[in-house]
């Protein structure tokens, strides 16, 4: 292979990435040696167990990849302002869409949840930490280097280019032979195993470390969002590390699951790939709608409304979410029957999803509402959302959707459930519980100046789509004619983009601004918080509990504060803790050095990275370090320095 | 916000005529503009009630200096409530599935008006980047343009040299996906005389964008005098020639022949013919060949 192969050359753009990619890598390590932090950075996080740290690494990445797929974002909005115009050319654009979408869905949006259900969720529910952590670091470091192999794919190699979806046979080795594919294929499988191994870990968690008294409907409503969306995972992710090791067998060892050549069936892919993406969509959902429930209610300073109701409507459209996936092919030509049977069960989603909306409505009412920038966030779902659900219904109707299909009407609609769903909900829990995970607030005038840049940007952006997709402008298209009549709504959808590129870079400034200059807390409830995670002194300490609560209801923290209970004796028992290992982290850069080779066919390199893998698996497997005890003493020294 | 969405409605009203989905030249697209329609009026409603129910609540229970001290009821829910708003959704789910679940099965047959007229039948091939449009009963071909008699059924039948595409013409009805090795069906007309754009509408490749063609409904003579006129005048299509077809990316010029490829491949039946053109293997002589009728050709 010549150089030129193996790094992308020949386009201004990646150039531009090369230097900074460059400048980057050095200013990191340049600060990391000239402050003496390389032993603080290993021992304190990269070998780290604590779900708390975890969960902050996982929205670093995050936020991170949100700025690589807003970047992405627009540079697509930027060549497909005006027709004819020639920023890029095809193949880049169809690589942009195509890491864009790739990256928001698996690389940012999940991630991002992950995180706050990380550094949030054992601390609602009274537990110390995660079922298995070291289980849960090994999460974390196959996502984070999966991201890594995916993102290095556009300076060297080449980005995959069929889009986030990889139909087939356009991804297959007949027409696609350059190593992009590779890349998207090793990129999701590894990180795809992180987040499998992520949902086992928080189902046992919440099945199995409740604290005393909290019975399942005692549960905060995000960490039922949680348990639900584990169940997803754990069901729906399999079928993804199926189909994606099928193709990769077809593209490096010429098997024929997808081929067109000898018996291959191309439409498998299709459904392996929307059995699995279907329900995604809703991983990435309900745990938003759980962090709207605890918002809303902590502002509206009121119990949610109808929890019960809450719990079964998630129970439903997670049950429904995985017998609608053939409507993202309604298209493909199925008969009559099959095509009203899905249509009916996607649009029977809504009825529970316009449940959770009226109850969301009525948690405000009778409420004293506190507009904060993490409810403005969760008040903004409200309406947005519900443009984006109505038009689902409409893209629903299998008949309609012959004409929407493949249009920007689809495009505008789910970014509209994606963006103020998730997107949305991410910002709202990023204000709402920045100051248990950093032990500041993050400036409320700055976020307010963010929120509406964004959420007015958002609307300006996709809003047009929707008569786009009406006037017969499909996506992904790279470039179009004056005569197509698409210039004016795309020139309003592009100056939205801006104004959302503002909102986000303001965030950004916020948390800058933040650290440095905002009041530091010295109480744990910022909020006047409902939930247990509220209980605990700021910063939290890495036991998060030196006696473990008794929940006595809903809202167990509210319920305490109303009625406290005199707490004089201060019996501390000693703490188990596991130990932080270094293991999880080279296992991890192991798999991305064997995916690195697999992506190039290089043999001898991919095999040698699994034989990382395997050593890292077979010392853990001889390793008796079962953790150590927090003394009492030690306890006490840590509780009284808070106090 | 109710400003917003007023200025989104009137926008709507007042540019809906000029959409091309909603503004259909036949009755395929018809049906589903009216379905489309229909559902906006629902929409709309549950919209309005959201928004004004969500206004009303942020206006009048906001945090004030005067109600500093209100300490808000800590109420549950209200089971009364909540079936109301299970059973309103479930009533307009029903209310829009019925018509749904009509308009699927009346789009797979060939519309009421003309079903008693025989369709014109046309295979639309799309070869990366290109469309391929065969009308075996004329023994004619054409590439990336379309003629069609108005008033009359067009049954088209779909399939794919290579990767997925998506057969749209919007001013005549939505979308069917053309796939290799398989053959959809899909029904479209055009009630009067005009140049509508068709193209493919599900992502291909590097070609995508400009994979389209123009679509010429004409009267019945016309039409038949085109047929005609491509008979006589329009050179044989050759397996060489068609097989250079195969390889040619980016093209976007128009051709018309008087004969088609179906004497010697139908892709429906084999898949990977334009693959193994291109890779400069025989395709006839493909052990897999499912295509038994045409393997000697």
């Amino acid at each position: 292979m010549k150089w030129d192969e193996f790094f992308v050359t020949g386009d201004p753009f990646i150039y531009a990435a090369d230097v900074s990619i460059v400048l980057t890598t050095i200013a990191i390590v340049f600060v990391l040696t000239y402050y003496k932090k390389w032993k603080w950075l290993w021992s304190e996080w990269l070998t780290t167990v604590d779900h708390k740290k975890i969960g902050i690494m996982y929205i670093i990445a995050a936020v991170l990849m949100l700025f690589r797929g807003g970047v992405d974002a627009l540079l697509m909005r930027a060549q497909i302002t005006a027709p004819g115009s020639e920023i890029l050319k095809s193949q880049h654009y169809n690589e942009i869409f195509t890491t864009h979408g790739t990256i928001m869905i698996i690389f940012m949006a999940m991630p991002f949840l992950i995180g706050l259900i990380n550094f949030v969720v054992p601390l609602q529910i009274g537990a110390r930490d995660v079922a298995y952590p070291y289980l849960n670091a090994v999460s974390f470091w196959t996502f984070f280097f999966g991201a890594m192999l995916f993102n290095i794919s556009f300076v060297i190699g080449g980005s995959p280019s069929a889009g986030w979806t990889s139909y087939v046979p356009l991804a297959g080795d007949e027409l696609n032979p350059e190593p992009g594919q590779n890349y998207y294929l090793l990129g999701l499988q590894i990180s795809g195993i992180g987040t499998l191994l992520t949902g086992i870990n928080f189902l046992v968690t919440i099945l199995k470390m409740r604290a005393p008294g909290m019975n399942l409907m005692r549960m905060p409503m995000f960490t039922w969002s949680t348990l639900i969306t584990m169940l997803l995972i754990i069901f729906a992710f399999p079928v993804l590390t199926v189909a994606l090791a099928l193709m990769t067998f077809d593209r490096l060892f010429g098997s024929h699951f997808f081929t067109l050549a000898d018996g291959g069936i191309p439409m498998l892919w299709a459904n392996l790939f929307w059995i699995w993406g279907h329900p995604e969509v809703y991983i990435v959902i309900l745990p938003a709608f759980g962090i709207f429930s605890e918002i809303i209610s902590t502002f509206a300073r009121k119990t949610l409304f109808g929890y019960k109701a809450m719990v079964w409507s998630m129970v439903s459209i997670a049950g429904l979410s995985f017998i609608v996936w053939v409507h993202h092919f309604f298209t493909m030509g199925a008969n009559a029957v099959v095509n009203s049977f899905f249509s009916i069960t996607t649009m029977a989603i809504a009825i529970p999803t316009g449940v959770k909306i009226f109850n969301w409505l009525f948690t405000l009412y009778k409420g004293r509402i506190k507009i904060t920038s993490a409810m403005l966030w969760s008040l903004a779902f409200i309406p947005n959302f519900t443009i984006g659900g109505v038009t689902g219904v409409m893209l629903a109707m299998a008949a309609a959707d012959y004409q929407y299909h493949n249009t920007y009407f689809l495009v505008a609609h789910f970014h509209y459930v994606l963006i103020s769903g998730t997107v949305f909900a991410c910002f709202a829990g990023l204000y709402f519980w920045y100051p248990k995970m950093f032990g500041h607030k993050l400036h409320e005038r700055i976020g307010k100046w963010s929120f509406w840049l964004f959420m007015i940007g958002f609307n300006v952006c996709f809003f047009p789509m929707y008569f786009l997709g009406l006037n017969g402008m499909p996506r992904r298209i790279f470039t179009y004619e004056w005569a197509d009549g698409w210039f004016d709504l795309n020139m309003v959808a592009t100056t939205g983009a801006i104004g959302m590129a503002i909102g986000f870079v303001l965030l950004v400034y916020n948390i800058y601004w933040s650290f440095r200059y905002a009041e530091r807390e010295t109480m744990g409830d910022p909020w006047d918080g409902r939930t247990l995670e509220w209980s605990t002194p700021t910063p939290v300490p890495f036991y998060n509990f030196a006696k473990i609560p008794e929940v006595t209801g809903l809202d167990a923290y509210s319920r305490m504060k109303r009625d406290p209970v005199k707490d004089i004796k201060k019996d501390y028992k000693p703490i188990h803790m596991p130990s932080y290992s270094g293991k999880p982290i080279i296992m991890s850069i192991a798999l991305f050095i064997s995916g690195f080779g697999l992506v190039f066919e290089w043999w001898w390199m991919a095999i040698a990275g699994l034989i990382g893998v395997l050593a890292m698996l077979v010392l853990r497997s001889f390793d008796y370090d079962d953790g150590y005890y927090v003394s009492v003493e030690e306890i006490e020294r840590i509780e009284n320095s808070i106090e | 916000m109710l400003g917003f969405i007023s200025l989104v409605i009137i926008t709507f009203i007042s540019g809906c005529s000029e959409l091309a989905v909603l503004d259909p030249k036949g009755p395929v697209a018809l049906q589903q503009k009216d379905l489309i329609m229909l559902s906006i009026g629902f929409m709309l409603f549950i919209v309005l009630v959201v928004f004004v129910l969500f206004t009303f609540m942020i206006v009048r229970y906001r945090e004030r200096p005067e109600n500093a001290d209100y300490e808000p009821p800590q109420d549950e829910g209200s089971k009364v409530l909540e079936i109301i708003w299970t059973a309103i959704p479930v009533l307009i789910v029903i209310a829009l599935a019925v018509p749904t679940v009509k308009t699927i099965y009346a789009l797979q047959e060939p519309p009421k008006a003309t079903s008693h007229k025989d369709p014109v039948v046309v295979h639309a091939t799309s070869v990366d980047w290109k469309w391929i449009f065969t009308y075996p009963e004329e023994n004619i071909e054409t590439v990336n343009h379309l003629h069609i008699p108005e008033d009359r059924p067009i049954l088209f039948k779909l399939t794919s040299a290579d990767s997925m595409a998506a057969l749209w013409i919007p001013q005549l009805g939505g979308q069917e996906y053309n796939m290799a090795g398989m053959e959809t069906e899909l029904y479209l007309q055009a009630d009067e005389p005009g140049t509508y754009k068709g193209r493919n509408a599900n992502f291909t490749g590097e070609g995508f964008a400009n994979q389209k063609f123009i679509v010429k409904a004409q009267t019945r003579e016309n039409y038949k005098k085109w047929v005609q006129e491509t008979k006589e005048s329009a050179p044989k299509l050759t397996q060489e020639k068609y097989n250079e077809l195969m390889k040619m990316k980016l093209f976007t010029e128009k051709l018309t022949f008087s004969s088609t490829h179906l004497e010697w491949v139908d892709h429906a039946k084999q898949a990977d013919y334009a693959v193994k053109v291109r890779k400069g293997l025989d395709p006839s002589k493909d052990k897999h060949n499912h295509n038994d009728s045409h393997e000697s050709h």
